[in-house]
């Protein structure tokens, strides 16, 4: 009984037939994908059509609240849904490296097919390649995903309806999967119940769409964190941003680490948060319907968007100063001063 | 340098004890600071305790800043 | 977090800050020497609370911004040779030599790792027994006794395949060197973690030659008002001297065991600081006993040759002599994504933070 990978897995013969079988369709049960054709053949509705594609490599694979496999899904799910769009397919390949362990590999899988199910989402084809010992970190996942976007909602991703005096609102507490990662890593030694915040955000964010309307503007908050969207919008939006510190929801753990090491939870990364540009007028209502949601309890008005310091965005710090928000320029580096 | 914060020591074995800021707990070393116990609130640098802070200090500074700021107050009323 | 956030409350700082406008009637340079102190002046936006009066500089305290090329030139040279690990601080890893950094070797392949406690270093050690770990000791007095911690338990256990490459400096002589310099200081807002290890003895002498205050400041943001209010005040009334605003941490005697221990590992020699120069007993060296730690002895390292890129003027921004808008390449071809000099790449060098401010309401200074 094979306990790791092997080359000949990846070489599109009986041991790779064996593999799919035996560990992929366990867990990815759909028709489409067991039919195993080269193509999935899918129905979509007529109108736009959203397409999105990300990689993932992270170390480690395992952390508290998830694992490369939820991330896998629920990254690409959540480009799309910010998008305005219901994702509906998604691919996934593997590049594994030889001599990983099958057990974990089965794990990632069986996070995969719960993340899809959670997010209504089915995974429809894939690919697995092996590649000798070395010149690969034991596993790298590519997912690429689809979604039906209706034409009313086209114009979200592009923010181009955005007026000064809307509405900045975030879904809930920022930093917590980039400093869960961290200490995932072992190099610091820190003991907290931190978990990743990875979810799939359509089912936070359909209602929204659907039942209140007003949003200009949505991205999720992934590398580079909340600096790095308010930043780029800031950019390319042409108008100014002014944020409230004081309103930023921030878990007391993230605060005790970013303190420690030196480092700023507005450019820590997250994968469960979405930030939201909405018409004043409909920034209660949405606030509202996003609160009433597990995955967005935490939501609050941030900020706003203003004419003033265009493109760029202002802090008003908790202590009643103010500063710029900067585009993050790397990974941020644990400082002794 | 400079960077350091203030935490709760919560245990300690031999030079090496676990504080405690904002629900994280880590380790640290004592060997700068020796006389620390359980229950005292330390600066921590680059994984040292260089110091402990000084309740009473402490509560005399948070008084000092609040009158300062009654002071300001009253004035521009 | 308790001594943290009572310490940040908006009303207490709009509080100090008013008062202080209200103290202050003459013009006031003050220099805070402290990266740290950098760093939370940025953070909590602190410059445009401040009246038209007060200019507050950032002087040499970023141990990273002072080491120099040189000191980097060593570190990457170290990185290079196979069979060493580099331990390091994050702080060092994106500084720029003279031709390499850290981070770029360990894109090439060379084995650099961070390190939040110089403990970990020795651990690292103690699990590669074949390889040799080189840590680079930077950083002030607070710094310093933790690197002499980890050497007196390297010695206690023979633990041969750890050195150290110390750049670690000291404060005093460079706060003389500034004045000596004829940098214009009305008073210094002193280092407060520093000043915990050293007590504020050593500023005695400074007080008396230069007749400028100093306060010893704490880091949230109502410990830095209220020292500059302390210094504004002593400077109203022509009354300098050497004061403690973070009397919760620092003692005057501060800790004889912390010193204690440095002075058994290190001993002062003269040392080069980038933008000043050779300044008499401002570093720590090894003593000779525990040589078989010191890097620079184990790998016979040259006298470094300090290169300054053409066109930064690092120097004289360190010294409080120019602003960051005077260089040329600032912002056109020195920015935090593309640094040339220490004072753009480390987060709280003077550059780095005013990059942050430019075309910041207020004083921007």
């Amino acid at each position: 009984m094979e306990d790791k990978i092997r080359l000949h897995h990846g070489s599109g013969g009986l041991f790779m037939q064996k593999l799919i079988h035996d560990l992929f369709l366990k867990h990815f049960t759909n028709k489409t994908i067991r039919s195993l054709t080269d193509s999935a053949i899918l129905s979509l509705k007529p109108g736009k059509i959203a397409f999105t594609t990300d990689s993932y490599v992270v170390d480690p694979l395992f952390f508290p609240g998830g694992d490369i496999g939820k991330l896998a899904v629920c990254g690409t799910v959540n480009d799309l849904a910010v998008s305005g769009a219901v994702p509906r397919y998604i691919s996934s390949s593997f590049i594994l490296e030889e001599g990983f362990a099958l057990a974990d590999l089965e794990t990632i899988v069986k996070s995969m097919a719960k993340a899809a199910r959670e997010a209504g989402v089915v995974i429809v084809t894939g690919d697995t390649k092996v590649v000798p010992r070395g010149k690969a970190d034991k596993v790298f996942i590519n997912t690429a995903g689809i979604g039906y976007i209706e034409r009313k909602n086209v114009h979200i991703s592009q923010g181009r309806r955005t007026k000064p005096g809307d509405l900045v609102l975030i879904n809930g507490t920022i930093g917590d999967h980039g400093m869960t990662l961290l200490n995932a890593r072992g190099d610091f030694h820190f003991s907290s119940s931190l978990e990743s915040d990875c979810i799939s955000l359509t089912s936070l964010i359909q209602p929204v769409l659907m039942n209140a309307g007003g949003i200009r503007f949505m991205r999720d908050a992934t590398r580079g964190g909340l600096a790095a969207v308010l930043c780029e919008f800031a950019e390319k939006s042409g108008f100014g941003i002014e944020i409230d510190e004081t309103k930023i929801p921030v878990k007391q753990e993230v605060k005790a680490m970013c303190e420690l090491l030196g480092f700023d939870p507005l450019t820590i990364a997250n994968e469960g948060k979405v930030v939201l540009v909405v018409n004043k007028l409909l920034g209660e209502e949405v606030l509202e319907i996003m609160k009433c949601n597990k995955k967005g309890k935490n939501s609050a008005v941030i900020g706003r968007i203003v004419e003033d310091h265009k493109r760029k965005v202002r802090l008003r710090t908790s202590s009643g100063g103010s500063r710029w928000i900067d585009l993050p320029a790397g990974d941020q580096l644990p400082r002794i001063c | 340098m400079c960077l350091g914060i203030p935490a709760k020591i919560i245990f300690i074995d031999d030079e090496m004890a676990t504080v405690s800021v904002g629900g994280v707990e880590y380790p640290a070393s004592l060997q700068l600071l020796p006389g620390a116990s359980v229950g005292d609130f330390v600066i921590i640098h680059a994984g040292f305790a260089i110091e402990k802070v000084d309740l009473k200090e402490a509560e005399e500074t948070i008084r000092i800043i609040h009158e300062i700021e009654k002071v300001s107050r009253n004035n521009s009323l | 977090m308790r001594f943290i956030d009572e310490y940040r409350e908006s009303e207490l700082v709009l509080g100090i800050a008013e008062s202080i406008r209200k103290r202050s009637t003459r013009n006031i340079v003050l220099m805070e020497v402290c990266g740290g102190h950098t760093m939370a002046v940025h953070k909590f936006g602190l410059r445009e609370l401040l009246p038209e009066t007060i200019r507050l500089i950032s002087g040499p305290g970023c141990p990273v911004c002072v080491s120099g090329t040189g000191f980097i030139d060593n570190v990457v040279k170290l990185a290079k040779m196979p069979g060493n690990i580099i331990a390091t601080y994050g702080d060092l890893v994106r500084v720029p030599g003279s031709s390499s950094s850290l981070e770029q070797e360990k894109g090439t392949g060379a084995d650099v790792r961070f390190v939040y406690s110089v403990l970990d270093s020795l651990d690292i050690a103690r699990r590669n027994p074949d390889r040799t770990i080189v840590f680079p000791g930077i950083g002030f007095e607070t710094t310093a006794p933790a690197t002499a911690a980890a050497i007196f338990h390297a010695h206690k256990e023979g633990l041969q395949n750890f050195k150290v490459l110390s750049s670690h400096k000291v404060m005093p002589p460079v706060m003389r060197a500034l004045i000596d310099e004829g940098v214009k200081i009305d008073g210094y807002i002193a280092p407060g973690h520093v000043t915990a290890i050293t007590g504020t003895e050593m500023y005695r002498p400074i007080v008396e030659k230069y007749g400028l205050g100093i306060v010893v400041a704490g880091f949230e943001p109502t410990d830095i008002l209220q020292s500059i209010k302390m210094l504004v005040a002593q400077f109203e009334d022509h009354d300098p001297k050497v004061e403690i605003q973070y009397s919760r941490v620092v003692k005057p005697e501060g800790n004889s065991i912390a010193r204690k221990l440095m002075d058994e590992i290190f001993e002062p020699r003269d040392d080069r600081w980038r933008g000043i120069g050779m300044i008499p007993d401002s570093g720590l060296k090894i003593r000779r006993k525990y040589q078989s730690f010191d890097a620079e002895k184990h790998f016979e390292l040259p006298e470094t040759e300090e290169t300054e890129p053409a066109g930064c003027i690092c120097g004289e921004v360190l010294k409080g002599l120019k602003i960051p808008t005077d260089c040329p390449l600032f912002a056109e071809v020195c920015t935090p994504v593309n640094p040339v000099g220490a004072c753009m790449v480390s987060n709280e060098g003077t550059c780095a933070a005013y990059y942050r401010y430019r075309k910041s309401e207020g004083h921007g200074r």
